[in-house]
């Protein structure tokens, strides 16, 4: 039903901001419309935001107040105990330290990889560049379960095993293909005449990358930093593949940890949780534009 | 091909000598990523295949069997469990994200006050990880969790339920919280494209007094079709990836009722320490997402021109 009325186009919907009580049967419907809308759009809200208020309230409570009451219980405390325990005795800290020291290395070294073949392969006539281009892009459609095995042996024989050089290393390995696919879609759309001025004024393919189409590029990789830098912090499969020791690993294994560690001390796995969504939320609240366009950028043309 | 490259050359020189002139600094810059990519995705993909041809425990060498690891799976009943899960979690959970994404983007399309907030609501989840997202859930779960509460409180008490715990609901329990986070992403996308219908159309069909349902069959779901077919494809590859909300929930559990070909690999592999017949199973995963990939890669293949 509100289906409908969502669809309706815009120019009607000036009309339900009026301050003029609508008299006809086609304002009432409006109304109604809007009633509708709201009421319905507030209904999957408030059951999608649920979750997110049950754990923030669990994350406060102590751990007496839960097992007196319930997990499912209204509040009987308030305390922030539960994210000094996940962040110091459950090792949360280290944990956030590792993802980052994973993640920001990662985007940086995969987008810069991915920006140069993107370049080449969009600005020149390199020889079998589509090929080039969806041989990459087929890379990041394999399902990683078929590289699990070989990657932890590969990077056994490296001697880099259960450190995090090997998580960056397969991260960036992986992740390139679909940087590459994007930003050659971005950086082909950039009209060739600007490359020739420049060409003529004599530079070379060093400077017009950095110079011209890096900062053209600009809006895509803005959007992309802020995708695989999401992607990178969430991973689990690789992490827990190439690593071992529980200092190393980064938070969402660490979060997996934690609920082994304390069983139904639901205060402190639900500070932990918040404290792993932390991050990626503030990325997302700060570049909420540049997140939305990335989903985007390789699905929507 | 009509790209003009750097050099600018507009001269009538033939496709051959053109390639030939490409800068080296050029070639380099596409040599470097694909050799890293080469090094961590195609050489040890390559090596994936072989193993599922050996039994290996790790330490010895891999012992090659043939297709022994592939007639073994006719007779594992944990096998056969895995791979109906992973149907059933692409029909349930790659239908449902699809239809209800589609359903959230017709609903949240237009501008107008609070859709911002709306948006905003189902989007959020999108950005946890699906590691926080399952503890999320496993906390609502719990048997003196807010949904067995709310339950009782409106007195269905008698539903109530461990239901991480029974056998019969684990898969669909795991399913749910997948479900929270994934339908705010395929959203996006449709918003995305039915931003992208001309509003004429619309205009020429309520002008031959085509009804709301007409226009949504007539013009929305036609004009959608680029974006279905897109929305398809990282359904499917991330049903088939499916794993970390899983293995937070219940491991594949109770009794392997909510495992799934990719929680079954990666027990198999890790824990059993069985890495042959991991990596056959992993093939097993392959071959299900080749599909898909390969008519993705078609499609891109035509964009990329």
């Amino acid at each position: 039903m509100s289906v409908t009325h969502a669809a309706a186009p815009a120019a009607e919907q000036g009309a339900d901001t009026r301050p003029a009580p609508p008299r006809t049967t086609r304002g009432r419907r409006r109304v109604w419309g809007t009633v509708a809308f709201h009421t319905s759009a507030g209904l999957i809200s408030a059951l999608w935001l649920v979750p997110i208020a049950v754990v923030l309230i669990t994350a406060t409570r102590s751990f007496d107040d839960i097992a007196g009451h319930g997990l499912g219980s209204a509040p009987h405390s308030f305390t922030l105990g539960g994210f000094r325990q996940a962040w110091v005795d459950g090792g949360q800290q280290q944990a956030l330290i590792n993802s980052l020291l994973v993640s920001v290395p990662t985007v940086l070294v995969s987008l810069l990889l991915a920006s140069m073949a993107a370049f080449a392969l969009s600005r020149y006539d390199v020889p079998l560049r589509r090929v080039l281009l969806l041989l990459m892009l087929s890379g990041n459609l394999l399902p990683p379960q078929i590289l699990l095995i070989p990657v932890s042996k590969l990077s056994e024989h490296l001697g880099i095993y259960d450190s995090l050089y090997a998580l960056i290393g397969v991260q960036v390995g992986f992740g390139v293909g679909f940087y590459v696919f994007v930003l050659h879609g971005f950086m082909r759309a950039i009209p060739p005449e600007i490359q020739q001025a420049a060409v003529i004024d004599g530079a070379g393919p060093w400077q017009i990358y950095t110079r011209i189409i890096l900062p053209l590029a600009r809006p895509a990789l803005a959007a992309l930093t802020a995708l695989a830098f999401t992607w990178i912090f969430n991973d689990l499969l690789w992490a827990i593949t190439v690593l071992r020791s529980d200092t190393k690993m980064p938070i969402t294994a660490s979060l997996l940890g934690l609920q082994g560690q304390y069983v139904s001390q639901w205060n402190v796995i639900a500070a932990g949780s918040v404290i792993a969504a932390a991050p990626t939320v503030l990325v997302f609240l700060r570049f909420q534009r540049h997140f939305v366009a990335g989903l985007n950028l390789g699905a929507v043309k | 091909m009509a790209v003009l490259t750097a050099a600018g050359r507009r001269t009538s020189r033939g496709g051959r000598k053109r390639a030939t002139r490409v800068p080296p600094v050029v070639l380099a810059f596409v040599l470097v990523p694909l050799l890293a990519e080469g090094f961590w995705v195609f050489w040890p993909a390559l090596q994936g295949f072989y193993l599922s041809l050996t039994k290996w425990d790790g330490i010895s060498p891999p012992q090659f069997i043939g297709l022994g690891n592939y007639r073994e799976m006719i007779h594992d009943t944990v096998f056969h469990t895995a791979i109906l899960d992973t149907v059933l979690w692409l029909a349930l959970f790659g239908g449902l994200s699809a239809v209800l994404g589609l359903g959230a983007a017709l609903l949240l399309q237009q501008e107008r006050r609070g859709v911002g907030f709306y948006r905003a609501a189902l989007f959020l989840p999108v950005v946890f990880s699906l590691t926080a997202t399952a503890l999320v859930w496993q906390a609502m779960y719990q048997p003196d969790g807010l949904i067995n509460k709310t339950l009782s409180g409106v007195g269905l008490g008698s539903l109530t339920h461990p239901w991480l715990a029974d056998q019969d609901t684990a898969l669909y329990a795991v399913i749910v919280p997948a479900l929270w986070r994934q339908i705010g992403y395929v959203m996006v996308l449709y918003l995305a494209g039915l931003k992208g219908i001309d509003p004429a159309l619309y205009e020429a069909a309520k002008v031959d007094g085509a009804s709301k349902w007409q226009q949504l069959r007539h013009i929305t779901l036609p004009q959608l079709r680029s974006v279905n077919a897109v929305v398809l494809s990282v359904i499917i590859i991330d049903s088939l990836r499916s794993f970390d909300v899983v293995w937070a929930l219940t491991r594949g559990g109770p009794y392997h009722s909510s495992e799934l070909l990719s929680t079954y690999m990666y027990s198999t592999a890790f824990q059993s320490l069985r890495l042959g017949y991991g990596s056959a199973l992993a093939v097993v995963i392959f071959v299900l997402a080749f599909g898909v990939i390969a008519s993705y890669l078609v499609r891109a293949f035509k964009e990329a021109d």
